[in-house]
């Protein structure tokens, strides 16, 4: 997605209610419990000190990010990864780390040269 | 010694990002190299048919400085601030806003520079003020955990591959 707009602006709206739903950490420990499959809301509740409803809440937010989903069964309604938005997130941090990095080694290029042309003797001094 | 390109980016807080590198040279070189148009042109977001057509720096608090970048399709990228703090050659404070900006309001870079042994590590630490995040209802994009959820995800993406 970067070729089209520039590493530094050019994410697309989406992606800030993904990473809005990723700044909590109760967020990001039922998305790291579901990368290992799916989990009803029982179960998700489960390691957390929280009421059904507290969790219900946040799963409320990754679900309208589009970061999770409900499984078919009627029962359990269990909820699962959706790996789409995750990876333009991903896409979109790997853009931002390569413009810096693509920039500092231009630098460390120019540094080099600046350095060179420091060490040399002026004309004007003997 | 050439492992001083290895760049850091950490998230200190909700509202922040911050990229560590080091570089090898003094920090009035390295100072200069941020600061100084003729040079910034050289290195910053010039890669993969990028130019910097615009480079303006106007360096003393309340002075503006402003980049415009041209793609390799001929499209226009620009970005500006204003200074609010320079300490040459240890410490620039600036805001900084993107013509099509995905954040709302400006951010503020803060950037340090610390020499040592003739090397200079330069930390550069984007805060975000958006009004989503000023009203404490959303967190702002590059927000806290992104690292740790980029490193969870990159586990996650291989077991999915």
């Amino acid at each position: 997605m970067e070729p089209s707009g520039y590493a530094l602006s050019a994410t697309p709206l989406s992606l800030d209610a993904t990473f809005a739903a990723l700044a909590d950490p109760t967020r990001r420990a039922i998305l790291a419990r579901l990368a290992s499959g799916e989990a009803s809301v029982n179960e998700l509740a489960e390691p957390f000190a929280m009421s059904q409803p507290a969790i219900s809440k946040h799963l409320k937010v990754l679900e309208k990010a589009g970061l999770i989903s409900q499984g078919r069964d009627a029962q359990r309604r269990p909820r699962r990864l959706e790996a789409a938005p995750l990876e333009e997130a991903n896409e979109w941090l790997e853009a931002y780390r390569r413009f810096w990095e693509a920039s500092y080694e231009q630098l460390d290029a120019l540094l080099d040269e600046l350095k060179t042309k420091a060490r040399k003797p002026r004309r004007t001094r003997r | 010694m050439k492992d001083a390109g290895k760049l850091e980016i950490t998230t200190p807080s909700d509202r922040e990002i911050a990229m560590t590198r080091t570089f090898d040279a003094p920090r009035p070189l390295v100072f200069e190299a941020f600061t100084r148009p003729e040079l910034i042109k050289r290195w910053l977001g010039v890669r993969a048919g990028w130019t910097m057509p615009v480079c303006e720096v106007d360096l003393r608090v309340g002075g503006k400085y402003r980049y415009v970048w041209r793609g390799p399709k001929g499209n226009d990228m620009g970005m500006g601030g204003v200074f609010r703090e320079i300490v040459a050659p240890e410490r620039i404070v600036a805001t900084e806003k993107f013509d099509d900006s995905w954040y709302a309001g400006e951010a503020v870079d803060t950037t340090v520079f610390v020499e040592k042994g003739g090397r200079t590590t330069v930390t550069m630490t984007v805060r975000y003020e958006s009004k989503a995040a000023r009203d404490g209802v959303l967190a702002t994009p590059m927000a806290t955990g992104v690292a740790e959820s980029y490193d969870k995800l990159a586990e996650y993406l291989a077991t999915i591959a």
